[in-house]
């Protein structure tokens, strides 16, 4: 047929593939800024030239003491690194709720994850179960736990399962479900008042590491979960158009909605167990991706990843450089970013743009 | 041939809400023809193309090219049915080119990733549809006309081989009505595909169809050629309607008249 178009688009993909290396290269110099700060002051070359080394195969003497070494590789290069799974689980898991529901200002904690999470990690704090940091800590556990258990009542309770075809009940079953979480959560931190300052400290979010422990623990649910949800979100883009004609169009939108749910359920519980409730990168995230590239799931889920990541990993290197040596907790610098976008957002929102 | 095997759907049923809303309807339609469907409100049309469609379930057999299109995967029915739906969802801030890509949601694989021959396959029935300058747009912000149009060629990019009009030109003025149904109608013909609608507008409906069922509280009244039909007895009693029908041949023109009210004629003054 006659096509004469001059200026062709690229394809999606090939736009995808544009789009990823740039946020792919926001994500590594977010990635390299951060290794350069910290309250011990390390000459960023050798930082450089120790990564290096740290490549198999390669072996450069970069200078640094092994201290310095340690801190770079065993304190910073983790926690930047849990920065990035982290923030990138929130800011996927946010766009595919927001796809699932079609609801732009729906965030990845909207079904009880955050306060499930928070339950469990009352629990374990104030039967003194976690005794410390590491592997198999207790926290984390429970957190996970308290959300899966909180997502599940949701699911189960506002119909996702059922034949529903409309996700309201499902968000109203999350609001009833998180009140009730959080309900005994406060009754339990109340009751155990020597335990308030570790408890608030957990709620209001940290990327702290011990090793690369955290790290290793998240990344089977983050992996699974991000597959999952890149893998539906060219369906999301179905579902835009709404149940009847996703069907029509030959894709079976409850079972797109339960698995997306799911997985972006899965990667918020992980988020959560360690690093606490960070606030708005789920949903101040994937809007910027928007506000740049359209709508399109295909290309908002991907690029989500990569801004989220850097989102996070920029913002606590201002958690902990701004009053170093103390730590501001990342959910403070999150939210303290986020709210004056997330009222932005809803400005536009009410003007129909978005 | 198969291709020249008829549309024939036998006993379909729908139940809504306990509700028998589409009863033992039975329809053939010829290979490439067009049946327009009529009935007043609530007849059951729209959820007779939604059974169709695979949208709503259903009882019954809809043979097609061979198969049961009943009995195919959402996938495979998608790659055969297609539906202009009677109140479109539109996303927003989704491009004309993005939308219309959707139809190919029946052929891409895991990944939903179009690859250049759909879009290449996208473009092309945009420029038929004269929508190739608008690729780039936002569907929310298109006139009712264009609108439509993108629409149609979001179904027609599905390339069925049966396509479902949905009262698709009830938001319409005359004008883009007749341009709808005629761009219908050439692509029709261009392509081969058997066409079966739903209508309010009579005349219109009259008009485009090869043949036309009337259906009336859920089963098949009358089917056959549009001018045996429409007759004043049956649209009074059927729609409740007075009207005075000009036949010329084959074609038929309905013209409403206003009703005598008990005080004498209303045209008195």
């Amino acid at each position: 047929m006659g096509n004469k178009n001059h200026k062709k688009q690229g394809t999606p993909a090939e736009l995808t593939y544009k789009l990823v290396v740039g946020a792919s290269l926001i994500l590594l110099s977010s990635i390299l800024l951060s290794l350069l700060f910290g309250p011990v002051s390390i000459r960023g070359d050798r930082i450089f030239l120790e990564i290096l080394n740290r490549i198999p195969g390669v072996s450069i003497d970069s200078g640094l003491s092994s201290i310095q070494a340690a801190i770079v590789w065993d304190v910073r290069f983790p926690r930047i690194i849990l920065g990035l799974i982290v923030g990138g689980l929130l800011a996927v898991a946010g766009a595919s709720y927001q796809g699932v529901f079609r609801n732009p200002l729906a965030d990845p904690y909207l079904l009880g994850v955050a306060a499930g999470a928070g339950l469990g990690a009352t629990i374990a704090i104030v039967t003194g179960a976690t005794n410390g940091e590491g592997m198999f800590d207790a926290l984390p556990i429970a957190a996970f736990l308290g959300s899966a258990i909180a997502v599940g009542i949701t699911l189960v309770v506002g119909g996702a399962v059922g034949r529903s075809t409309s996700t309201a009940s499902l968000l109203l079953a999350g609001v009833a479900v998180a009140s009730l979480f959080t309900a005994i959560q406060t009754y339990i931190q109340q009751r155990e008042s020597s335990t308030l300052r570790q408890v608030y400290s957990w709620i209001l979010g940290r990327l702290s590491t011990s090793g690369w422990d955290e790290v290793v623990m998240i990344l089977p649910y983050a992996t699974i979960s991000l597959a999952v949800m890149f893998s539906m979100r060219g369906a999301l883009d179905v579902l835009a158009v709404g149940e009847e004609e996703a069907l029509s169009l030959g894709i079976r939108p409850r079972r797109v909605r339960w698995i997306v749910i799911g997985a972006a359920s899965l990667a918020a519980a992980s988020a959560v167990a360690v690093s606490g409730l960070i606030a708005f990168v789920g949903i101040i995230v994937p809007h910027a991706v928007r506000l740049v590239v359209g709508a399109s799931n295909r290309l908002v889920v991907p690029l989500s990843f990569f801004i989220g990541a850097s989102f996070l990993i920029l913002t606590d290197l201002l958690a902990r450089t701004l009053q170093s040596p103390a730590e501001l907790p990342i959910g403070v610098v999150t939210a303290f970013f986020g709210a004056p976008f997330f009222l932005f957002v809803l400005r536009r929102r009410s003007d129909g743009v978005i | 041939m198969e291709s020249s095997d008829p549309l024939n759907v036998e006993g379909l049923a729908v139940t809504l809400g306990g509700r028998k809303v589409v009863n033992d309807v039975s329809l053939a339609v010829k290979s490439g023809g067009w049946l327009s469907v009529i009935g007043p409100n609530g007849s059951g049309k729209s959820s007779l193309l939604r059974a169709i469609a695979g949208i709503i379930p259903a009882k019954g057999t809809v043979h097609f090219q061979g198969k049961d299109i009943m009995q195919l995967n959402a996938k495979l029915r998608a790659q055969t049915v297609s539906i202009v739906p009677q109140i479109p969802i539109v996303p927003p801030r989704v491009r004309v080119i993005d939308y219309v890509l959707l139809g190919r949601t029946p052929y891409l694989g895991r990944g939903f990733q179009p690859t250049r021959e759909d879009i290449d396959l996208a473009e092309g029935v945009m420029a038929e549809l004269d929508l190739e300058d608008m690729s780039d747009r936002f569907v929310t912000e298109m006139s009712g006309g264009e609108r439509q149009r993108v629409i149609i060629a979001r179904a027609l990019v599905q390339q069925p081989k049966l396509l479902l009009l949905d009262e698709p030109t009830t938001a319409l003025d005359m004008g883009h009505q007749q341009d709808v149904l005629e761009l219908v109608d050439l692509q029709r013909k261009r392509l081969g595909i058997t066409v079966l609608g739903a209508f309010h507008d009579l005349t219109l409906a009259s008009q485009y169809g090869t043949s036309m069922a009337l259906l009336v509280g859920g089963t098949v009244s009358k089917s056959g050629p549009a001018h045996e039909i429409l007759t004043e007895e049956s649209l009074r009693e059927i729609y409740g309607a007075h009207v005075s029908i000009h036949k010329d041949g084959e074609s038929v023109s309905i013209i409403p008249e206003r009703r005598k009210g008990p005080k004498g004629t209303p045209n008195s003054d």
